[in-house]
Protein backbone atom coordinates (compact mmCIF):
# COMPACT_ATOMS: atom_id res chain seq x y z
CA UNK A 1 0.00 0.00 0.00
CA UNK A 2 2.79 2.48 0.97
CA UNK A 3 5.17 1.53 -1.95
CA UNK A 4 2.22 1.95 -4.39
CA UNK A 5 1.39 5.30 -3.33
CA UNK A 6 4.84 6.52 -2.71
CA UNK A 7 7.17 4.38 -5.52
CA UNK A 8 10.49 4.02 -6.71
CA UNK A 9 11.60 6.41 -9.37
CA UNK A 10 11.23 4.16 -12.23
CA UNK A 11 13.21 4.38 -15.44
CA UNK A 12 13.47 2.46 -18.60
CA UNK A 13 17.14 0.97 -18.34
CA UNK A 14 18.02 0.30 -22.10
CA UNK A 15 16.83 4.03 -23.18
CA UNK A 16 18.78 5.09 -19.87
CA UNK A 17 21.78 3.14 -21.10
CA UNK A 18 21.34 4.63 -24.77
CA UNK A 19 20.99 8.38 -23.26
CA UNK A 20 24.23 8.01 -21.40
CA UNK A 21 26.40 6.06 -23.91
CA UNK A 22 25.27 8.94 -26.62
CA UNK A 23 25.96 11.66 -23.52
CA UNK A 24 29.66 10.65 -22.60
CA UNK A 25 30.37 9.93 -26.31
CA UNK A 26 29.40 13.49 -27.33
CA UNK A 27 31.38 15.28 -24.42
CA UNK A 28 33.93 13.44 -25.60
CA UNK A 29 33.65 14.43 -29.25
CA UNK A 30 33.04 18.26 -28.35
CA UNK A 31 36.06 18.70 -26.07
CA UNK A 32 38.71 17.42 -28.13
CA UNK A 33 38.81 14.15 -25.95
CA UNK A 34 38.60 10.06 -26.74
CA UNK A 35 39.59 8.75 -23.53
CA UNK A 36 37.50 8.25 -19.94
CA UNK A 37 39.56 7.62 -16.68
CA UNK A 38 37.17 6.45 -13.69
CA UNK A 39 38.04 5.31 -10.70
CA UNK A 40 37.10 2.12 -9.43
CA UNK A 41 36.16 1.06 -6.13
CA UNK A 42 34.65 -1.79 -6.21
CA UNK A 43 31.37 -0.66 -5.54
CA UNK A 44 28.37 -0.73 -8.07
CA UNK A 45 28.39 3.06 -8.69
CA UNK A 46 31.83 3.39 -10.53
CA UNK A 47 31.35 -0.15 -12.15
CA UNK A 48 28.32 1.08 -13.29
CA UNK A 49 30.20 4.08 -14.93
CA UNK A 50 33.29 1.94 -15.93
CA UNK A 51 30.81 -0.40 -17.74
CA UNK A 52 28.80 2.95 -19.45
CA UNK A 53 32.52 4.13 -20.83
CA UNK A 54 33.35 1.12 -22.50
CA UNK A 55 30.15 0.87 -24.27
CA UNK A 56 30.95 4.40 -24.99
CA UNK A 57 34.30 4.54 -26.35
CA UNK A 58 35.89 0.87 -25.99
CA UNK A 59 37.85 -0.99 -23.28
CA UNK A 60 41.04 0.48 -25.06
CA UNK A 61 39.86 3.94 -24.51
CA UNK A 62 39.20 3.34 -20.57
CA UNK A 63 41.53 3.60 -17.76
CA UNK A 64 40.21 2.05 -14.50
CA UNK A 65 42.29 3.28 -11.32
CA UNK A 66 42.49 1.34 -8.08
CA UNK A 67 43.44 3.52 -5.08
CA UNK A 68 43.50 1.70 -2.42
CA UNK A 69 44.05 2.62 0.80
CA UNK A 70 46.09 0.42 3.84
CA UNK A 71 42.99 0.28 5.43
CA UNK A 72 40.28 -0.09 2.59
CA UNK A 73 38.84 -3.61 2.01
CA UNK A 74 40.32 -6.16 0.59
CA UNK A 75 36.86 -7.49 -0.83
CA UNK A 76 36.63 -3.90 -2.70
CA UNK A 77 39.63 -4.92 -4.30
CA UNK A 78 38.55 -8.53 -5.92
CA UNK A 79 35.47 -6.54 -7.42
CA UNK A 80 37.35 -4.20 -8.72
CA UNK A 81 39.39 -6.92 -10.37
CA UNK A 82 36.11 -8.37 -11.31
CA UNK A 83 35.04 -5.16 -13.37
CA UNK A 84 38.46 -5.12 -15.00
CA UNK A 85 38.40 -8.30 -16.30
CA UNK A 86 34.78 -8.33 -17.56
CA UNK A 87 35.64 -5.21 -19.67
CA UNK A 88 39.20 -5.98 -20.69
CA UNK A 89 39.75 -2.17 -20.21
CA UNK A 90 43.23 -0.10 -18.93
CA UNK A 91 43.44 -0.74 -15.38
CA UNK A 92 45.94 0.70 -13.05
CA UNK A 93 46.46 0.38 -9.11
CA UNK A 94 47.97 2.53 -7.37
CA UNK A 95 48.16 2.89 -3.13
CA UNK A 96 47.39 6.12 -1.64
CA UNK A 97 49.08 5.47 1.50
CA UNK A 98 52.50 6.78 1.32
CA UNK A 99 50.42 10.05 0.05
CA UNK A 100 47.90 10.55 2.62
CA UNK A 101 50.27 9.46 5.68
CA UNK A 102 51.77 12.88 6.87
CA UNK A 103 48.17 14.86 6.05
CA UNK A 104 46.74 12.00 7.96
CA UNK A 105 48.96 12.03 11.19
CA UNK A 106 48.70 16.16 11.22
CA UNK A 107 44.89 15.54 11.80
CA UNK A 108 45.22 12.29 14.24
CA UNK A 109 42.64 9.21 14.57
CA UNK A 110 40.38 10.17 17.66
CA UNK A 111 37.41 7.97 17.31
CA UNK A 112 34.94 10.86 16.62
CA UNK A 113 32.57 11.27 13.87
CA UNK A 114 34.38 14.78 12.89
CA UNK A 115 37.99 13.26 12.83
CA UNK A 116 36.61 10.37 10.75
CA UNK A 117 34.91 12.84 8.27
CA UNK A 118 38.40 14.80 7.62
CA UNK A 119 40.30 11.89 7.40
CA UNK A 120 37.98 10.36 4.45
CA UNK A 121 38.13 13.75 3.05
CA UNK A 122 41.57 13.26 2.93
CA UNK A 123 41.82 9.67 0.98
CA UNK A 124 38.76 11.25 -1.03
CA UNK A 125 40.76 14.08 -2.26
CA UNK A 126 43.57 12.29 -2.83
CA UNK A 127 41.86 10.10 -4.95
CA UNK A 128 40.94 12.59 -6.67
CA UNK A 129 44.67 14.24 -7.47
CA UNK A 130 45.82 10.59 -8.99
CA UNK A 131 42.70 10.41 -11.12
CA UNK A 132 43.41 13.66 -12.39
CA UNK A 133 47.06 13.28 -12.89
CA UNK A 134 46.36 10.11 -14.77
CA UNK A 135 43.98 11.33 -17.25
CA UNK A 136 46.76 13.85 -18.38
CA UNK A 137 49.40 10.98 -18.62
CA UNK A 138 45.94 9.00 -20.06
CA UNK A 139 44.96 12.27 -22.21
CA UNK A 140 41.57 11.68 -20.80
CA UNK A 141 38.36 12.94 -19.18
CA UNK A 142 37.43 12.02 -15.78
CA UNK A 143 34.18 10.73 -15.62
CA UNK A 144 32.66 11.30 -12.09
CA UNK A 145 30.81 8.36 -10.23
CA UNK A 146 28.50 9.85 -7.89
CA UNK A 147 25.30 9.48 -8.32
CA UNK A 148 21.79 11.86 -7.64
CA UNK A 149 20.75 10.08 -3.95
CA UNK A 150 24.25 11.36 -2.65
CA UNK A 151 24.42 14.61 -4.75
CA UNK A 152 21.22 15.92 -3.55
CA UNK A 153 22.26 14.45 0.30
CA UNK A 154 25.32 16.08 -0.16
CA UNK A 155 27.13 12.68 0.17
CA UNK A 156 30.44 13.26 -0.95
CA UNK A 157 33.68 14.91 -0.74
CA UNK A 158 33.78 18.61 -2.31
CA UNK A 159 36.75 18.74 -4.86
CA UNK A 160 37.25 14.54 -4.16
CA UNK A 161 34.78 12.07 -5.15
CA UNK A 162 32.81 14.94 -6.01
CA UNK A 163 34.96 16.08 -8.96
CA UNK A 164 34.86 15.18 -12.59
CA UNK A 165 34.63 16.45 -15.67
CA UNK A 166 31.20 14.34 -16.46
CA UNK A 167 28.70 13.00 -14.44
CA UNK A 168 27.43 10.04 -16.10
CA UNK A 169 25.30 9.02 -13.45
CA UNK A 170 25.05 12.62 -11.82
CA UNK A 171 20.56 11.81 -12.30
CA UNK A 172 20.16 8.37 -11.13
CA UNK A 173 19.44 7.47 -7.74
CA UNK A 174 21.09 4.96 -6.13
CA UNK A 175 17.93 2.27 -6.58
CA UNK A 176 17.50 3.55 -10.15
CA UNK A 177 20.94 2.89 -10.39
CA UNK A 178 20.91 -0.99 -9.93
CA UNK A 179 18.26 -1.62 -12.45
CA UNK A 180 20.99 0.08 -14.93
CA UNK A 181 24.06 -1.82 -13.51
CA UNK A 182 21.78 -4.73 -13.73
CA UNK A 183 21.03 -4.47 -17.37
CA UNK A 184 24.92 -3.33 -18.55
CA UNK A 185 25.93 -7.27 -17.33
CA UNK A 186 27.72 -5.69 -13.83
CA UNK A 187 28.63 -8.60 -11.37
CA UNK A 188 25.60 -9.41 -9.29
CA UNK A 189 27.66 -9.68 -6.47
CA UNK A 190 28.55 -5.94 -6.71
CA UNK A 191 25.15 -4.64 -7.36
CA UNK A 192 24.09 -6.31 -4.17
CA UNK A 193 27.04 -6.35 -1.30
CA UNK A 194 25.75 -3.46 0.80
CA UNK A 195 27.25 0.27 -0.70
CA UNK A 196 30.22 1.81 0.55
CA UNK A 197 31.90 4.80 0.30
CA UNK A 198 35.14 2.51 2.42
CA UNK A 199 36.54 5.65 3.71
CA UNK A 200 37.52 3.92 7.62
CA UNK A 201 36.61 -0.27 8.28
CA UNK A 202 32.85 -0.89 8.47
CA UNK A 203 31.61 2.12 6.92
CA UNK A 204 28.62 1.38 5.37
CA UNK A 205 26.27 4.42 3.28
CA UNK A 206 23.54 3.24 4.90
CA UNK A 207 24.89 3.09 8.02
CA UNK A 208 26.13 6.31 8.05
CA UNK A 209 23.12 8.01 6.29
CA UNK A 210 21.14 6.02 8.70
CA UNK A 211 18.41 4.31 6.74
CA UNK A 212 18.41 2.52 3.46
CA UNK A 213 18.47 4.32 0.14
CA UNK A 214 15.43 2.29 -1.11
CA UNK A 215 13.43 4.48 1.50
CA UNK A 216 15.85 7.20 0.62
CA UNK A 217 15.03 7.00 -2.77
CA UNK A 218 11.58 7.35 -1.61
CA UNK A 219 11.70 10.70 -0.12
CA UNK A 220 14.10 12.19 -2.40
CA UNK A 221 11.59 11.41 -5.32
CA UNK A 222 8.86 12.48 -3.44
CA UNK A 223 10.07 15.74 -2.29
CA UNK A 224 12.12 17.13 -5.12
CA UNK A 225 11.03 15.19 -8.72
CA UNK A 226 7.58 15.18 -7.40
CA UNK A 227 7.53 18.16 -5.76
CA UNK A 228 5.63 17.07 -2.70
CA UNK A 229 5.20 18.84 0.79
CA UNK A 230 6.85 16.75 3.61
CA UNK A 231 3.19 16.57 4.70
CA UNK A 232 2.10 14.73 1.89
CA UNK A 233 5.43 12.77 2.24
CA UNK A 234 3.96 11.69 5.81
CA UNK A 235 0.65 10.90 4.64
CA UNK A 236 1.58 8.33 2.54
CA UNK A 237 3.64 6.55 5.40
CA UNK A 238 7.08 7.85 4.93
CA UNK A 239 8.67 8.34 8.49
CA UNK A 240 8.16 11.72 9.58
CA UNK A 241 11.93 12.22 11.04
CA UNK A 242 13.24 10.60 8.26
CA UNK A 243 11.33 12.84 5.54
CA UNK A 244 12.26 16.00 8.03
CA UNK A 245 16.11 14.84 8.17
CA UNK A 246 16.37 14.81 4.16
CA UNK A 247 14.55 17.69 3.26
CA UNK A 248 17.09 19.41 5.43
CA UNK A 249 20.38 17.76 4.08
CA UNK A 250 19.37 18.73 0.19
CA UNK A 251 18.39 22.33 1.62
CA UNK A 252 22.02 22.35 3.17
CA UNK A 253 24.16 20.87 1.04
CA UNK A 254 22.83 23.26 -1.98
CA UNK A 255 26.21 24.58 -1.75
CA UNK A 256 28.22 21.68 -2.63
CA UNK A 257 25.58 20.91 -6.11
CA UNK A 258 26.41 25.07 -7.36
CA UNK A 259 29.29 26.67 -7.87
CA UNK A 260 30.39 29.14 -5.15
CA UNK A 261 28.77 32.68 -5.37
CA UNK A 262 31.18 35.53 -7.08
CA UNK A 263 30.78 38.99 -5.60
CA UNK A 264 29.80 41.04 -8.22
CA UNK A 265 31.23 44.06 -9.07
CA UNK A 266 31.25 43.99 -12.57
CA UNK A 267 28.83 44.83 -15.52
CA UNK A 268 29.34 41.12 -17.01
CA UNK A 269 29.98 38.31 -14.52
CA UNK A 270 30.67 34.79 -15.70
CA UNK A 271 27.37 32.18 -14.07
CA UNK A 272 25.41 35.79 -13.54
CA UNK A 273 24.88 37.31 -16.98
CA UNK A 274 27.73 35.86 -18.97
CA UNK A 275 26.34 32.64 -19.64
CA UNK A 276 27.36 30.03 -22.46
CA UNK A 277 27.34 26.38 -22.87
CA UNK A 278 30.56 24.57 -21.72
CA UNK A 279 31.36 23.49 -25.45
CA UNK A 280 30.86 25.69 -27.89
CA UNK A 281 32.42 27.41 -30.83
CA UNK A 282 35.97 27.49 -29.64
CA UNK A 283 35.90 25.41 -26.78
CA UNK A 284 37.11 22.20 -28.48
CA UNK A 285 40.50 21.23 -27.68
CA UNK A 286 42.74 22.14 -30.89
CA UNK A 287 40.27 24.04 -32.43
CA UNK B 1 -2.37 13.57 -55.38
CA UNK B 2 0.61 12.41 -53.31
CA UNK B 3 2.39 15.02 -51.44
CA UNK B 4 6.07 13.75 -50.48
CA UNK B 5 7.26 14.91 -47.05
CA UNK B 6 11.42 14.05 -45.61
CA UNK B 7 11.77 14.74 -42.01
CA UNK B 8 15.54 15.52 -41.72
CA UNK B 9 15.66 14.26 -37.86
CA UNK B 10 19.88 15.16 -37.59
CA UNK B 11 22.20 16.34 -34.41
CA UNK B 12 22.93 20.02 -34.98
CA UNK B 13 26.33 21.60 -33.67
CA UNK B 14 26.02 23.37 -30.73
CA UNK B 15 26.53 27.51 -31.96
CA UNK B 16 28.71 25.95 -35.50
CA UNK B 17 26.53 27.77 -38.14
CA UNK B 18 28.92 27.37 -41.33
CA UNK B 19 28.95 23.08 -40.20
CA UNK B 20 25.17 22.86 -39.89
CA UNK B 21 24.43 24.56 -43.31
CA UNK B 22 27.24 21.91 -44.64
CA UNK B 23 25.28 19.28 -42.65
CA UNK B 24 21.84 20.02 -44.21
CA UNK B 25 22.97 20.50 -47.38
CA UNK B 26 23.57 16.71 -47.84
CA UNK B 27 20.52 15.92 -45.55
CA UNK B 28 18.81 17.90 -48.17
CA UNK B 29 20.84 16.31 -51.11
CA UNK B 30 19.25 13.00 -49.33
CA UNK B 31 15.50 14.37 -49.60
CA UNK B 32 15.83 15.21 -53.12
CA UNK B 33 16.98 11.35 -54.00
CA UNK B 34 13.68 10.34 -52.04
CA UNK B 35 11.73 12.71 -54.18
CA UNK B 36 10.55 14.94 -51.09
CA UNK B 37 8.69 18.20 -52.37
CA UNK B 38 8.83 19.48 -49.00
CA UNK B 39 12.07 18.50 -46.70
CA UNK B 40 11.22 19.38 -42.31
CA UNK B 41 14.21 20.01 -40.32
CA UNK B 42 14.18 20.66 -36.42
CA UNK B 43 13.76 23.84 -34.51
CA UNK B 44 17.56 26.04 -34.54
CA UNK B 45 19.01 23.46 -37.13
CA UNK B 46 21.51 25.28 -38.26
CA UNK B 47 22.53 26.77 -34.21
CA UNK B 48 21.97 24.18 -32.23
CA UNK B 49 19.58 24.83 -29.22
CA UNK B 50 21.46 25.76 -25.64
CA UNK B 51 22.50 28.76 -26.82
CA UNK B 52 22.31 31.29 -23.82
CA UNK B 53 24.74 34.32 -25.03
CA UNK B 54 25.77 32.79 -28.35
CA UNK B 55 22.56 33.71 -29.60
CA UNK B 56 23.80 37.43 -31.08
CA UNK B 57 27.00 35.46 -32.61
CA UNK B 58 24.97 32.80 -34.43
CA UNK B 59 21.93 35.02 -35.55
CA UNK B 60 21.08 35.90 -39.13
CA UNK B 61 18.32 37.91 -41.10
CA UNK B 62 15.60 36.29 -42.76
CA UNK B 63 17.01 36.85 -46.11
CA UNK B 64 20.55 35.79 -45.51
CA UNK B 65 22.33 34.44 -48.27
CA UNK B 66 23.48 31.08 -46.34
CA UNK B 67 19.83 30.07 -46.30
CA UNK B 68 19.16 31.10 -49.79
CA UNK B 69 21.72 29.12 -51.10
CA UNK B 70 20.63 25.93 -48.73
CA UNK B 71 17.01 26.14 -50.50
CA UNK B 72 18.69 26.20 -54.04
CA UNK B 73 20.47 22.84 -52.74
CA UNK B 74 17.10 21.02 -54.23
CA UNK B 75 15.59 23.28 -56.86
CA UNK B 76 11.34 23.46 -56.85
CA UNK B 77 11.04 21.67 -53.00
CA UNK B 78 10.20 23.49 -49.82
CA UNK B 79 12.20 23.57 -47.45
CA UNK B 80 11.39 24.49 -43.77
CA UNK B 81 14.30 25.35 -41.35
CA UNK B 82 15.13 26.75 -37.54
CA UNK B 83 17.57 29.25 -36.80
CA UNK B 84 18.14 32.32 -35.28
CA UNK B 85 16.98 35.40 -36.67
CA UNK B 86 17.79 39.23 -36.02
CA UNK B 87 15.02 41.27 -37.36
CA UNK B 88 15.80 44.97 -38.78
CA UNK B 89 14.96 46.21 -35.23
CA UNK B 90 17.74 43.67 -34.06
CA UNK B 91 15.16 41.47 -32.13
CA UNK B 92 16.69 38.02 -31.78
CA UNK B 93 13.72 35.11 -32.45
CA UNK B 94 13.81 31.51 -32.86
CA UNK B 95 12.12 31.11 -36.47
CA UNK B 96 11.91 28.58 -38.62
CA UNK B 97 12.32 30.16 -42.85
CA UNK B 98 10.38 28.28 -45.77
CA UNK B 99 12.01 28.24 -49.05
CA UNK B 100 11.86 27.53 -52.37
CA UNK B 101 14.23 28.00 -54.83
CA UNK B 102 16.11 31.01 -52.86
CA UNK B 103 13.14 32.57 -52.16
CA UNK B 104 11.73 33.42 -48.45
CA UNK B 105 8.19 32.52 -48.88
CA UNK B 106 6.81 31.82 -45.04
CA UNK B 107 8.61 33.32 -41.73
CA UNK B 108 7.15 31.88 -38.32
CA UNK B 109 8.69 33.28 -34.98
CA UNK B 110 8.71 31.02 -32.17
CA UNK B 111 5.35 32.40 -30.51
CA UNK B 112 5.82 30.66 -26.91
CA UNK B 113 9.11 30.61 -25.53
CA UNK B 114 9.14 28.24 -22.65
CA UNK B 115 11.13 30.09 -19.44
CA UNK B 116 10.20 27.40 -16.74
CA UNK B 117 11.83 24.17 -15.56
CA UNK B 118 14.59 23.29 -17.18
CA UNK B 119 13.90 25.80 -20.16
CA UNK B 120 15.35 28.90 -20.33
CA UNK B 121 14.13 30.31 -24.30
CA UNK B 122 12.86 33.88 -22.75
CA UNK B 123 15.85 34.93 -21.53
CA UNK B 124 17.55 34.94 -24.53
CA UNK B 125 15.54 35.35 -27.54
CA UNK B 126 11.96 37.26 -28.20
CA UNK B 127 8.59 35.78 -28.95
CA UNK B 128 7.08 36.05 -32.23
CA UNK B 129 3.55 37.84 -32.72
CA UNK B 130 2.25 36.19 -35.55
CA UNK B 131 0.26 32.82 -35.98
CA UNK B 132 -0.39 32.40 -39.95
CA UNK B 133 -0.99 29.74 -41.93
CA UNK B 134 1.84 30.28 -45.62
CA UNK B 135 0.77 30.17 -49.36
CA UNK B 136 2.25 27.70 -50.40
CA UNK B 137 0.85 27.10 -53.91
CA UNK B 138 -0.87 23.56 -54.91
CA UNK B 139 -1.49 20.89 -53.55
CA UNK B 140 -1.51 22.15 -50.25
CA UNK B 141 -2.45 25.83 -50.66
CA UNK B 142 -0.91 26.48 -47.28
CA UNK B 143 0.65 25.08 -44.53
CA UNK B 144 1.43 26.47 -40.60
CA UNK B 145 4.79 26.24 -39.50
CA UNK B 146 4.94 26.61 -35.62
CA UNK B 147 8.24 25.83 -33.23
CA UNK B 148 7.78 23.23 -30.38
CA UNK B 149 6.12 24.71 -27.84
CA UNK B 150 4.39 26.48 -30.11
CA UNK B 151 2.41 22.87 -30.36
CA UNK B 152 2.06 22.80 -26.52
CA UNK B 153 -1.59 25.62 -27.25
CA UNK B 154 -3.82 24.40 -29.18
CA UNK B 155 -4.99 27.28 -30.50
CA UNK B 156 -2.03 28.28 -32.21
CA UNK B 157 -2.45 24.97 -34.60
CA UNK B 158 -6.34 25.01 -34.47
CA UNK B 159 -5.94 28.85 -36.00
CA UNK B 160 -3.77 27.64 -38.46
CA UNK B 161 -6.04 25.46 -39.72
CA UNK B 162 -8.71 27.98 -39.55
CA UNK B 163 -6.48 30.08 -42.03
CA UNK B 164 -6.37 27.49 -44.60
CA UNK B 165 -3.65 25.04 -43.35
CA UNK B 166 -3.76 21.79 -45.20
CA UNK B 167 -0.72 20.69 -43.38
CA UNK B 168 1.03 21.52 -39.81
CA UNK B 169 4.50 21.82 -39.91
CA UNK B 170 6.13 21.53 -36.23
CA UNK B 171 10.17 21.95 -35.83
CA UNK B 172 11.33 20.41 -32.45
CA UNK B 173 14.08 20.25 -30.12
CA UNK B 174 12.42 18.10 -27.57
CA UNK B 175 15.16 17.14 -24.38
CA UNK B 176 14.50 13.23 -23.09
CA UNK B 177 13.02 13.42 -19.47
CA UNK B 178 12.74 10.45 -17.44
CA UNK B 179 12.56 7.84 -20.44
CA UNK B 180 10.54 4.67 -19.16
CA UNK B 181 8.99 6.29 -15.73
CA UNK B 182 5.21 8.00 -16.19
CA UNK B 183 6.51 10.98 -16.73
CA UNK B 184 8.89 10.30 -19.43
CA UNK B 185 5.79 8.50 -21.60
CA UNK B 186 3.62 11.70 -20.82
CA UNK B 187 7.01 13.22 -22.50
CA UNK B 188 6.84 11.29 -25.40
CA UNK B 189 3.32 9.96 -25.77
CA UNK B 190 2.05 13.25 -24.40
CA UNK B 191 3.42 14.46 -28.46
CA UNK B 192 1.91 11.98 -30.07
CA UNK B 193 -1.26 12.38 -28.20
CA UNK B 194 -1.33 16.24 -29.21
CA UNK B 195 -0.32 15.35 -32.64
CA UNK B 196 -2.59 12.59 -33.63
CA UNK B 197 -5.66 15.26 -31.90
CA UNK B 198 -4.47 18.24 -34.15
CA UNK B 199 -4.54 15.90 -37.19
CA UNK B 200 -7.98 14.49 -36.09
CA UNK B 201 -9.97 17.96 -35.07
CA UNK B 202 -7.88 20.44 -37.59
CA UNK B 203 -8.68 17.72 -40.26
CA UNK B 204 -5.59 18.50 -41.06
CA UNK B 205 -1.91 16.66 -42.60
CA UNK B 206 0.91 17.26 -39.79
CA UNK B 207 4.81 17.02 -40.09
CA UNK B 208 6.45 17.13 -36.98
CA UNK B 209 10.41 17.24 -36.75
CA UNK B 210 12.08 16.95 -33.94
CA UNK B 211 16.27 16.89 -33.39
CA UNK B 212 18.67 14.20 -32.02
CA UNK B 213 22.37 14.38 -30.25
CA UNK B 214 23.12 16.08 -27.16
CA UNK B 215 23.95 19.43 -25.62
CA UNK B 216 25.92 19.74 -22.70
CA UNK B 217 23.87 16.95 -20.38
CA UNK B 218 20.75 17.29 -22.87
CA UNK B 219 19.75 14.56 -24.94
CA UNK B 220 17.18 14.97 -27.81
CA UNK B 221 15.03 12.44 -28.23
CA UNK B 222 13.75 12.29 -32.23
CA UNK B 223 10.77 10.49 -33.06
CA UNK B 224 9.76 12.73 -36.09
CA UNK B 225 6.35 11.78 -37.12
CA UNK B 226 3.83 12.50 -40.56
CA UNK B 227 0.61 12.17 -39.51
CA UNK B 228 -2.86 12.23 -42.11
CA UNK B 229 -5.43 14.00 -41.83
CA UNK B 230 -7.25 11.65 -40.24
CA UNK B 231 -4.71 10.91 -37.75
CA UNK B 232 -3.13 7.75 -39.08
CA UNK B 233 0.75 6.93 -38.87
CA UNK B 234 2.29 7.47 -42.19
CA UNK B 235 6.09 7.69 -41.30
CA UNK B 236 8.02 7.30 -37.50
CA UNK B 237 11.52 8.16 -37.30
CA UNK B 238 13.52 5.90 -34.76
CA UNK B 239 14.10 7.63 -30.83
CA UNK B 240 17.72 9.20 -30.59
CA UNK B 241 19.29 8.39 -34.09
CA UNK B 242 20.30 10.38 -36.67
CA UNK B 243 17.91 9.72 -39.96
CA UNK B 244 16.06 10.85 -42.41
CA UNK B 245 12.48 9.44 -43.26
CA UNK B 246 10.14 9.97 -46.15
CA UNK B 247 5.89 9.52 -46.53
CA UNK B 248 3.82 10.50 -48.86
CA UNK B 249 0.33 12.52 -47.59
CA UNK B 250 -2.76 11.75 -50.33
CA UNK B 251 -4.60 15.27 -50.74
CA UNK B 252 -7.59 13.51 -51.65
CA UNK B 253 -7.94 11.72 -48.90
CA UNK B 254 -7.65 15.02 -47.02
CA UNK B 255 -10.53 16.56 -49.14
CA UNK B 256 -12.60 13.28 -48.30
CA UNK B 257 -11.96 13.77 -44.62
CA UNK B 258 -12.67 17.67 -44.45
CA UNK B 259 -16.31 16.31 -46.50
CA UNK B 260 -16.97 13.78 -44.40
CA UNK B 261 -15.99 15.52 -41.27
CA UNK B 262 -16.89 19.22 -41.48
CA UNK B 263 -15.13 20.67 -38.17
CA UNK B 264 -13.18 23.52 -39.49
CA UNK B 265 -16.31 24.71 -41.42
CA UNK B 266 -18.36 24.23 -38.89
CA UNK B 267 -16.50 26.12 -36.51
CA UNK B 268 -18.32 29.17 -34.83
CA UNK B 269 -15.40 31.52 -34.99
CA UNK B 270 -17.43 34.21 -34.32
CA UNK B 271 -19.14 32.97 -31.19
CA UNK B 272 -15.03 32.32 -30.21
CA UNK B 273 -14.15 35.41 -31.17
CA UNK B 274 -17.07 37.22 -28.99
CA UNK B 275 -16.30 34.48 -25.72
CA UNK B 276 -12.27 35.21 -26.38
CA UNK B 277 -13.31 38.89 -26.01
CA UNK B 278 -15.62 38.77 -23.24
CA UNK B 279 -12.96 36.56 -21.33
CA UNK B 280 -10.18 38.90 -22.20
CA UNK B 281 -12.13 42.02 -20.99
CA UNK B 282 -12.70 40.21 -17.64
CA UNK B 283 -9.08 39.39 -17.12
CA UNK B 284 -7.87 42.96 -17.55
CA UNK B 285 -11.15 44.52 -15.06
CA UNK B 286 -12.90 45.94 -18.37
CA UNK B 287 -16.54 46.31 -18.51
CA UNK B 288 -17.99 43.36 -20.91
CA UNK B 289 -18.16 43.95 -24.48
CA UNK B 290 -21.78 44.17 -25.28
CA UNK B 291 -22.22 41.25 -27.07
CA UNK B 292 -25.29 43.24 -30.09
CA UNK B 293 -21.84 45.05 -31.21
CA UNK B 294 -20.46 42.22 -32.61
CA UNK B 295 -23.09 39.86 -33.25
Amino acid sequence: MTVERAPLPEIDAGQVIEIIVAFIRSQLEQTGFRRVVVGLSGGVDSATVAYLAVRAVGAENVLVLRMPYRTSSPESETDALRVVEALGCRSERIDITPMVEPMLTLIGDADDLATRVRRGNVLARQRMIVLYDRSAAFDALVAGTSNKSEALLGYGTLYGDMACAIAPIGDLYKSQLRSVATALGVPAEIIAKPPSADLWPGQTDEGELGASYDDLDRILFALVDRRWTAERCEATGMDAKLVAWAAQRVARNEFKRQQPPVAKVSLRTPGVDHLYPRRRPGSRRGS
Amino acid sequence: MEYRIALAQFAPRLGEVDDNVELARGWLRRGVAQGAQLTVFPELALTGYLLSDLVPEVAMRADDARLAALSREAPGMLVAVGFVEETEEHRFCNSAALLRDGELIGLHRKVYLPTYGMFDEGRFTRRGNRIRAEAVGEPLGRIGLSICEDFWHASLPMLQAQDGAQLLVNLAAGPARAPGSSAGLAAIAGWHKMQDTYALLGTVAVAFCNRVGNEEGLTFWGGSRLLGADGSTIAEAPLYEEALVVGAIETDDLRMQRYSLPLLADERLELVRRELDRIIAERAGLPEPNPEDQA
